[in-house]
C-alpha cells in the first residue's frame, strides 16, 4: 500500500518531466544510431604512402585499395611525411627497403604494414612461381622426349607381337597366341597410363560462421555491451539524482515523518524506476533489432531479464552513491569514478587478456557480469543455464546494495 | 485523568562537541497549544525531531501517546509540518495530499473527504489541482499545514507554521488552531513571531539548548516584570549570558 503510493508518485513525477523521459528513452536510440553508422564502414580506411626510387614491381604489389601511393623525388622520409601529410614513406637502396611511419594514426600504420608485408610475400611467391615454371618447362621437354622413346618402343613391341600372334594363329597354336595377346594388352596399357600428367592442386576457401555472418560488424559485437551500459548509466543517474533531490528538498525527511518503513521507500523506488528501465530496455532492443536488422541468436526475454537486473543494480547503486553527495554536481562527479570504468570491463577489451589485478577489478564491476551475459545471449544464443551464474551475481549486488540503502536511511530516522 | 500527549524527560542531545539539548523537560497535555520560542539554532527543531522519534536522544526519554519514542506506528497519530516546505513540486496539491494521506493510512473512502476538509481549513480548495511549482511561498506553507492535518491527528507538531503567510491568513490559521484545540487536539508550535507566542496557552523559552523559562504568557510576563513576551525573551537571554560570563 505505502510502497505503491511511492511507486505512483515516481511514475507521476517521471511522466511530467518530459526532458528526463526523452533523455531516458530517446538518447540511447540516438547514440545507437550514431554508432551503427560509425562502425558500418570500417574497411574503407585509406592510408597514404610516399615512395622514392622503389622498384615498380614492389610498388605494384603494395598498391591496394587500403593504401594509395604517391611518388616523390626526395629520400628524406621525415621531411616528406610532414610536408605532404603522409602516413608512411618507403625508400629503396639496392635490395634494402626502408620504411618510415608517421604513426600519428596507428590504424593507418598497421594498414601500410599489412600491405607491405603481404605485397612482399606476393612478390616472393611470384619469383618462386617463375623459377618453378622454368623447371617445369625443362621437365616437360624431357618427358616429351621420353614419351616419344617409349611410344616408339611400344610400337615396335606391338608390331613384333602382332606378327608373332599372326604366326602362332597360322600355326594353329592357340595357347601361345593367347599368351601373346595378353602381352599385347599390357604393352598398350602402359602407353595410356603414362600420358596422365600430374595436375597442380589449387586451393579455394569457403567460409562458415558459427555466430553471425560475413556481414558482422564491430557494431554487432559491441551492441549487447552497450545495451547494458545505457540502461545502467541512465538508471544510475536518474535514480541517484531523484533521491538526492528528495534529500535536499526535505521530502525524504518528510516521508520519514510518516509511519512508512525505510524498506518501503526503497522498494517503491525499485519498482517505480525499474518500470521505466524496462520500457527503456524494450524500446532500445526492439529498435536495434527491427531498424538495424541485428541478428539476435538467443531469447529476447533473457535480454530483457538481464537488462532489468542490471537496471536494478544501477538503481540501488545510484541511491547508495547519492547518500554521499550533497548536490547534483557532486552526483555527476561520480560518473567518471563509478560508471565510466565499467565500460572498459564490459567486453570491449577482452577481460581474459588483462593483467590479473585488472581481472580482479573486472569481477567487482556489475556491468562485467551483465554485459557478458548479454553478449552471450545475443551473439551465441546462450540459455538461462549458461548465464545463470552472472544473473545470480547481479541479484547479489542488488540485495547487498538494497540492504546498505535501508540501513543508510537511518541517518534520517532512527526507526 | 487527562492524558498527556507528549512527555519528555531530561532530554539531552549533542552533535559533535555542541550540546544542542540540555536536560529538557516538556509535558503536553490534551487540548493545549504549546509554544516553543527561541532564536535560530536554539535547538527547537532538534527537540521536535526527538519527540517525533527521528533523532535519537543521548539521554532522557520521550513518550508520545504513552509510547516510548522512537516508534514508527505512533507517527501515524502525529501531524507534522516541517520548517521547510517539503513538497513534490511537479505534483498538484491534491496529489501531494493523496500521497501523504496514503502514507498516513487514511482509508481510501475517507481520503477525498479529508482532502476537502484539510484544503478548506487552509483556504486552498480552489487551487487543489494546480501544480505546486506554481504556488507562492504562502500557499506552499498552507499546503504543508493541510498535509499535517490530512489524517485528522490528535497531536500536531508545527515547526514555524506561519512563516511567509500574510497577516490576514495568519489570523485565520490561528482561529483554526484554536478550533482544533477545542476539539481536544494539542499542538506543539515553534515560532519566531512574538505576538504569536502570546496566543499560546503555554510557552517554553529555549536558548543554547537550555529551557530558560516556561509558563503561561501571563505568568512569564509577571515573573520578569515586563509587558511583552519579547521583553521576557530579551531579559531571559541577557540573564543567561550574564550567568555564562560569571562561570
Amino acid at each position: 500500500m505505502r510502497t505503491m503510493a511511492i511507486v505512483r508518485r515516481v511514475f507521476k513525477q517521471m511522466l511530467r518531466d518530459k526532458r528526463t523521459l526523452a533523455l531516458m528513452f530517446l538518447a540511447p536510440l540516438l547514440i545507437m544510431t550514431l554508432m551503427y553508422f560509425l562502425f558500418q564502414n570500417n574497411t574503407t580506411q585509406v592510408a597514404s604512402l610516399g615512395v622514392h626510387h622503389v622498384d615498380q614491381s614492389v610498388v605494384n604489389v603494395i598498391d591496394t585499395k587500403n593504401v594509395t601511393i604517391h611518388h616523390y623525388d626526395s629520400s628524406q622520409a621525415r621531411k616528406m611525411i610532414k610536408q605532404h601529410d603522409l602516413d608512411g614513406y618507403l625508400t629503396q637502396k639496392n635490395g634494402q627497403l626502408t620504411i618510415t611511419y608517421s604513426n600519428s594514426n596507428p590504424t593507418n600504420t598497421s594498414l601500410i604494414k599489412a600491405s607491405l608485408q603481404s605485397g612482399l610475400v606476393k612478390l616472393k611467391m611470384k619469383t618462386l612461381v617463375t623459377v618453378t615454371k622454368k623447371q617445369r618447362a625443362a621437365l616437360e621437354s624431357q618427358q616429351a622426349a621420353l614419351k616419344k622413346l617409349t611410344a616408339a618402343q611400344t610400337q615396335a613391341t606391338v608390331t613384333k607381337l602382332k606378327t608373332a600372334i599372326a604366326q602362332a594363329q597360322a600355326r594353329g597354336d592357340q595357347a601361345t597366341a593367347e599368351k601373346l595377346q595378353k602381352q599385347l594388352k599390357q604393352a598398350t596399357a602402359t602407353t595410356s597410363s603414362s600420358t596422365q600428367s600430374a595436375k597442380a592442386t589449387s586451393y579455394t576457401t569457403k567460409s562458415h560462421y558459427i555466430y553471425g555472418s560475413s556481414d558482422s560488424t564491430f557494431f554487432e559485437s559491441f551492441l549487447p555491451a552497450f545495451l547494458g551500459f545505457f540502461v545502467f548509466f541512465f538508471v544510475f543517474l536518474i535514480s541517484g539524482v531523484s533521491l538526492l533531490n528528495e534529500r535536499t528538498t526535505g521530502t525524504l525527511s518528510r516521508l520519514l515523518a510518516t509511519p512508512i518503513r525505510r524498506s518501503e521507500i526503497i522498494m517503491g523506488y525499485l519498482i517505480g524506476y525499474g518500470g521505466f528501465a524496462i520500457i527503456q530496455t524494450v524500446l532500445t532492443v526492439v529498435f536495434t533489432i527491427t531498424v538495424f536488422k541485428i541478428h539476435l541468436v538467443g531469447s529476447i526475454w533473457l535480454v530483457f531479464l538481464t537488462n532489468l537486473l542490471l537496471a536494478l543494480v544501477a538503481l540501488t547503486l545510484g541511491i547508495f552513491i547519492s547518500t554521499f553527495t550533497n548536490s547534483e554536481f557532486q552526483m555527476i562527479q561520480f560518473i567518471p569514478l563509478i560508471v565510466v570504468p565499467q565500460i572498459f570491463f564490459a567486453g570491449l577489451v577482452p577481460v581474459d587478456g588483462m593483467a590479473s589485478w585488472l581481472q580482479a577489478i573486472a569481477h567487482i564491476m556489475p556491468l562485467y557480469y551483465g554485459a557478458n551475459a548479454l553478449t552471450a545471449v545475443v551473439t551465441k544464443g546462450a540459455g538461462l543455464g549458461d548465464i545463470g551464474v552472472n544473473l545470480l551475481i547481479l541479484v547479489g549486488f542488488m540485495v547487498v546494495l538494497t540492504m546498505l540503502n535501508i540501513v543508510g536511511m537511518k541517518r534520517y530516522r532512527k526507526v | 485523568m487527562a492524558t498527556d500527549y507528549v512527555i519528555a524527560k531530561q532530554v539531552s542531545k549533542h552533535f559533535g562537541h555542541q550540546q544542542v539539548l540540555n536536560q529538557i523537560d516538556l509535558t503536553l497535555p490534551a487540548g493545549m497549544i504549546y509554544g516553543l520560542i527561541g532564536p535560530s539554532g536554539a535547538g527547537k527543531t532538534t527537540l521536535i525531531k526527538s519527540i517525533l522519534g527521528m533523532e535519537a536522544v543521548d539521554s532522557g526519554t520521550v513518550k508520545v501517546m504513552d509510547t516510548v519514542m522512537p516508534n514508527r506506528a505512533v507517527m501515524a497519530q502525529v501531524g507534522y509540518m516541517a520548517q521547510s516546505d517539503a513538497l513534490y513540486e511537479t505534483l498538484t496539491a491534491r496529489e501531494n495530499l493523496t500521497l501523504f494521506g496514503q502514507l498516513m493510512s487514511v482509508p481510501k473512502i475517507k481520503l477525498a473527504q479529508m482532502i476537502d476538509y484539510a484544503a478548506g481549513l487552509v483556504d486552498l480548495t480552489s487551487q487543489l489541482d494546480k501544480r505546486v511549482s506554481g504556488y507562492s511561498g504562502g500557499m506552499k506553507r498552507r499546503l504543508s499545514l493541510a498535509i499535517a492535518l490530512i489524517q485528522d491527528p490528535q497531536l500536531l507538531i508545527l515547526d514555524e507554521p506561519t512563516v511567509g503567510i500574510d497577516p490576514e491568513l495568519r489570523q485565520q490559521i490561528w482561529t483554526e488552531l484554536n478550533k482544533l484545540k477545542d476539539t481536544g487536539k494539542s499542538m506543539l508550535v515553534t515560532t519566531h513571531v512574538m505576538d504569536e507566542a502570546e496566543r499560546c496557552d503555554y510557552l517554553m523559552l529555549i536558548r543554547h539548548g537550555i529551557a530558560l523559562a516556561e509558563g503561561t504568557p501571563a505568568a512569564l510576563k509577571q515573573q520578569y516584570a515586563v509587558d511583552t513576551i519579547e521583553q521576557v525573551f530579551l531579559k531571559a537571554g541577557r540573564m543567561q549570558d550574564a550567568n555564562d560570563g560569571n562561570r
